[in-house]
């Protein structure tokens, strides 16, 4: 019987690393940013059917960006963790916090144990309620969950669109429309291209509306946006 | 709580059926013993209380429904101010009768499964495609039921495709039927029933099936002893949600006040 090769365990990881940060690097971006009226969620999505951004619960989105497969399931699971806590206890019991925290759980022992890492970066973000502030949390494909504060990006150009957005976004204070201006002209910039609404997938966490806060931007609304002086 | 990656369809109720979970068959095993079958257990099930009248009458935006606010259990009353018509989504709702509490278990977990339903799909169920699930839901209450746990509810929806509004009642078993008019169930659903076969025509508007809807309740709270009236003194009026194009409704409380009173001046003057 042939032994199999030895690997290290860091030139496994390292592997994997790469593996998963080409799957994404080829995929598109998305943006997310905090602004007077809530949360704002912006991807780059020719598709109309299949999303990237979807709702989570009455104040908590999702926004997945790599291998489409991949990142469907991890939304699924998060809605039925989500559906499940809130059935259980109350509403107001489910929170961005818990649910990003089982995705980096779930997704980091995939990265150590699974021979093919997930090729998926994941936005899990809550708008805040009253005194509470908004909250954006971003998933790495090898679990790793980072904090952010303003404005977080996932996907192929994620680094030059942070390098675009930080000197440009000053205060969560900023309008919706200023919002979704700003984040178009990020993505318009790193793809060299002008992207109009049909291309577009945009949604909002609405600080002001009762109950499920997540609402959908149709091209319409969002050709209003874009165009108004 | 971890992440539940396997494939488990679209249902929420069938997720929780795959877990174990569902809390509408964990039917609480009276005295300790299993039934065999048949309601010949009621007595062993300690008194709880039971929901009376609700109802729903079509008209020419859509459908009403409406309940009356109390609980019995046996000859006591045991709660002047329960809701029994529940919003389950934008578009439909869904009234119950019977056993509170295995009944309001019903009513909430239909408007998870249907919310999450949508989050998962990105769509809507059809109006048939709630009042099919809801059926199945009830079927999956029978083991109760034998136990004397019996929870009906009654669905109403608008129909965005059919543009009409659409009542649907179930049978113990989550036999589906659809009613063309109205419907009532509960203790004085009969009473109800009469009074809406007398006053019920086609096109009514939401003037009048509201006071249709709340003469229903009245007489039915006058012949039936399980059915609250309009309770003057503590300020207690029937729930009222109107289900039409651009949604769901509720009805003030105060426009209900006045046509419960309207109603009752009326009576006076005929007594």
């Amino acid at each position: 019987m042939a032994l199999p090769y030895y690997v290290s365990p860091e030139q496994m990881m390292a592997d994997k690393a790469e593996y998963a940060k080409k799957g994404i690097a080829k995929g598109r971006s998305i943006v997310t940013m905090e602004c007077a009226d809530g949360v704002l969620l912006v991807a780059d999505n020719p598709s109309a059917s299949l999303h990237k951004i979807s709702e989570m619960y009455d104040r908590i989105a999702f926004a997945g960006a790599g291998k489409y497969n991949e990142f469907e399931m991890l939304r699924k699971a998060g809605i039925r963790h989500a559906d499940l806590k809130g059935y259980t206890y109350s509403r107001e019991d489910v929170a961005a916090k818990s649910l990003a925290n089982a995705y980096s759980q779930t997704i980091g022992s995939i990265f150590s144990a699974d021979p093919k890492p997930l090729e998926v970066e994941l936005l899990v973000v809550e708008v805040g309620q009253a005194e509470k502030p908004n909250e954006l949390y971003r998933i790495s494909f090898d679990g790793s969950i980072i904090d952010e504060r303003g404005v977080a990006v996932i996907g192929g150009k994620s680094e030059a669109l942070m390098t675009f957005l930080k000197s440009r976004w000053t205060s969560a204070s900023i309008s919706l429309r200023e919002a979704l201006r700003l984040s178009v002209d990020a993505l318009d910039t790193v793809t060299n291209q002008k992207l109009g609404p049909e291309v577009l997938e945009v949604a909002v966490l609405d600080r002001t509306r009762p109950g499920r806060t997540f609402r959908r931007l149709a091209p319409g609304e969002l050709r209003v946006l874009l165009n108004s002086p | 709580m971890p992440l539940f990656l396997n494939d488990h369809g679209s249902s929420f109720y069938d997720f929780l059926v795959s877990r174990g979970q569902d809390l509408l068959r964990d039917a609480p095993q009276a005295g300790g013993h299993t039934p065999a079958s048949g309601p010949q257990i009621h007595s062993s099930v300690p008194a709880f209380p039971h929901g009376t009248t609700v109802l729903a009458i079509r008209f020419q935006d859509g459908v009403l429904m409406a309940g009356d606010r109390q609980a019995t259990e046996g000859f006591q009353v045991s709660g002047r101010r329960i809701e029994k018509v529940f919003r389950t989504d934008a578009h439909s709702a869904v009234a119950i009768a019977g056993a509170a509490g295995p009944a309001i278990e019903l009513a909430r977990l239909f408007q998870v499964e249907l919310e999450h339903y949508e989050k998962l799909e990105g769509d809507v169920l059809s109006c048939e495609g709630k009042a099919n699930k809801l059926g199945q839901m009830v079927r999956g209450n029978l083991p109760m039921a034998f136990q004397g746990l019996v929870a009906i509810p009654l669905f109403a929806g608008y129909d965005l495709k059919r543009r009409e509004g659409r009542i649907f009642k179930y049978d113990v078993t989550g036999g589906r039927y659809e009613e063309t008019e109205y419907y009532a169930t509960g203790s004085g659903g009969k009473d109800a029933r009469d009074t809406m076969k007398q006053l019920y025509r086609r096109g009514l508007t939401e003037v009048q099936v509201l006071r249709i809807a709340l003469e229903a309740l009245y007489n039915a709270a006058e012949d039936d002893i399980g059915t609250g009236g309009p309770d003057l003194v503590r300020g207690i009026y029937p729930t009222v949600k109107f289900i039409a194009v651009d949604g769901l409704r509720d009805v003030e409380e105060s426009q209900i006040a006045a046509a419960c009173r309207a109603l009752i001046d009326e009576r006076r003057e005929r007594a």
